[in-house]
């Protein structure tokens, strides 16, 4: 059934309680084409493309827990594609402009608001780097505009311009960035790939890989083995320990990222604002609370709950930039595990062993990357050959030099 | 989370900064390209005990080997890693 307001009013009569299952609970069959390991945004986007646009419906998704129980329903949800980087900014323009037509291609109310990404500066060689940042996005098509302390002063009168040590001077805003509703973005590609065929199967962890020869030839779960003409994973924070299963070691360090929402204020927060001189950005849900965070808690962690460090860092930070919300309490905070890479960015690329594919790296910027990813790792499964806008995401690229490193950090995860 | 220095005792992990993974050692130099590669970017990230390093920034400014989980966060041991390396427990002969 199509979401259309004829559907909503034809349901209204009986009461909402005909509406069909958004998508099936199938038991796993014992090999279908692409086994996706993962059933977070970018596994359920992969699989969605793969059968949307390059037709191959013998499909599993196949999640240990719950779908969208990882990062995907853990995020702050913003979306953006202000890179620097030329290996970055295309693949993040695509996601954006997968963004802009999500809603259509889903049939599915993802929320996708682009109410504007603020950057701010502090100083004058701050504002060169922006500067040089909007330029790039500009040379690339994206949206970027430069604003001074007068601009600024006008979107949000409420920040602390004069404060002593970090004064605001001015930002750099993305108009087309903004926030999208991430469970809706999980179900919304979960039932569009369902539609198409795709068998979603939840409660199905991953214990081993199925090798025969060198190849990789299906998984083995705690459902029972399911047999793969390819095996994807898009397993995030997990990737190390999946990949361990096939004896691979990658450049990647599991490090747990915490995420703050206080208590419901009316409407005061215009769009996604960040602190350039300490880590803390803001924005606020439709329901009201602000959704806001910062660092990751920097040290290797698989425990999907921080450690107080963070959260004074991150308060501090957000007490410097608006000092009202001090008056505001927290009503909660939680943790995720993100993939960090070596040099900060994703990796979409074959392994070494034939049949197995990785999608991984995404650290703790994926949420904005799921469109895209999905749409690219299809091209790859589907393909064989890199998609163009994901070329640069090679897992040899260490080995080669050709590392992306957007903060200039090098090989340091925690520091990206 | 505390980090039990051997030279200040129990102290707030705010106090130190992180470099990761003990595990990695330095190839020799002429080991070649792949060695290096592997040394630099490659961990094997466990769930579960790992040796890291932590620099002790705000204190004794030792560089610490800490044996934590990473799943836990529970801290079995830190010991200064200029310290000799505890010699393996053998069983002595009569
Ligand atoms: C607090 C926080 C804030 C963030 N904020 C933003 C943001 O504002 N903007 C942004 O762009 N990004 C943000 N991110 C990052 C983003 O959420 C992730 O990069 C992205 O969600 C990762 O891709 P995914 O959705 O596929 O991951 P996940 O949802 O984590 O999917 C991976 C899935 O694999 C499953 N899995 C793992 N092991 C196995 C196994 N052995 N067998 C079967 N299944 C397995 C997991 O259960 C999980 O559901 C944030 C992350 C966190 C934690
Ligand atoms: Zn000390």
């Amino acid at each position: 059934m199509r979401y259309s307001a004829l559907s909503l009013l034809r349901n209204a009569f009986s009461g909402h309680q005909k509406w069909p299952q958004a998508w099936r609970k199938p038991h796993p069959k014992p090999f279908y084409s692409v086994v996706i390991v993962g059933g977070g945004g970018h596994g359920l986007a992969t699989a969605f493309h793969l059968a949307r646009d390059y037709g191959i419906r013998d499909i599993a998704v196949v999640e240990k827990g719950w779908i969208g129980s990882g990062n995907a329903g853990r995020n702050t949800t913003i979306i953006r594609s202000n890179y620097l980087l030329p290996g970055n900014i295309p693949f993040y323009e695509l996601s954006m402009k997968l963004w802009e037509r999500q809603e259509a291609d889903l049939d599915f109310n993802t929320m996708v608001s682009q109410r504007g990404v603020l950057n701010l500066y502090h100083s004058d060689a701050q504002r060169d780097g922006y500067a040089r940042r909007g330029n790039a996005m500009r040379l690339h098509g994206v949206d970027a505009e430069l604003l001074d302390e007068a601009q600024v002063r006008a979107m949000a009168p409420f920040l602390d311009f004069d404060n002593a040590r970090f004064p605001i001077r001015g930002g750099l805003l993305q108009k087309r960035g903004g926030t999208a509703r991430h469970d809706a973005v999980v179900w919304g590609y979960a039932r569009a790939a369902d539609r198409l065929g795709v068998d979603i199967i939840e409660n199905c962890e991953v214990t081993g890989l199925v090798r025969e020869g060198g190849n990789i030839t299906g998984v083995e779960t705690t459902r029972g083995a399911i047999f793969a003409g390819k095996t994807a994973l898009a397993v995030a924070g997990n990737t190390s320990r999946v990949a361990s299963m096939a004896g691979l070691r990658l450049p990647i360090e599991s490090h747990a990222l915490q995420a703050f929402v206080s208590e419901g204020v009316k409407p005061l927060i215009p769009g996604v604002i960040t602190f350039g001189a300490g880590h803390f950005y803001v924005s606020q849900s439709d329901k009201g609370g602000l959704v806001f965070g910062g660092d990751i808690d920097g040290y290797n962690s698989y425990a999907q709950r921080g450690n107080l460090p963070v959260i004074r860092d991150v308060c501090e930070g957000g007490m410097a930039l608006m000092p009202m919300i001090g008056r505001i309490r927290l009503l909660r905070h939680w943790g995720g595990i993100m993939d960090m890479t070596m040099d900060g960015s994703p990796i979409i690329d074959k392994t070494p062993l034939p049949g197995l594919f990785l999608n991984a790296g995404w650290c703790y910027g994926g949420f904005k990357a799921t469109p895209a990813s999905g749409l690219c790792f299809a091209h790859l499964l589907a393909t064989g050959a890199p998609h163009a806008a994901a070329r640069d995401y090679r897992l040899d690229r260490f080995a080669r030099g050709a590392v992306i490193d957007e903060k200039g950090q090098g090989a340091q995860p925690n520091l990206h | 989370m505390l980090i039990p220095c051997p030279f200040c005792g129990p102290r707030d992990a705010a106090e130190f900064t992180y470099r990761g993974d003990a595990a990695p050692v330095r190839p020799a130099d002429d080991a070649g390209e792949a060695a290096f590669a592997d040394y630099v970017y490659l961990r094997d990230n466990p769930r579960g005990e790992i040796t890291e390093l932590w620099y002790h920034r705000a204190g004794c400014n030792g560089w610490l080997v800490v044996t934590r989980n990473t799943a836990t966060h529970e801290i079995a041991a830190a010991r200064l890693a200029a310290a000799p390396v505890p010699a393996p427990i053998r069983e002595t002969a009569e």
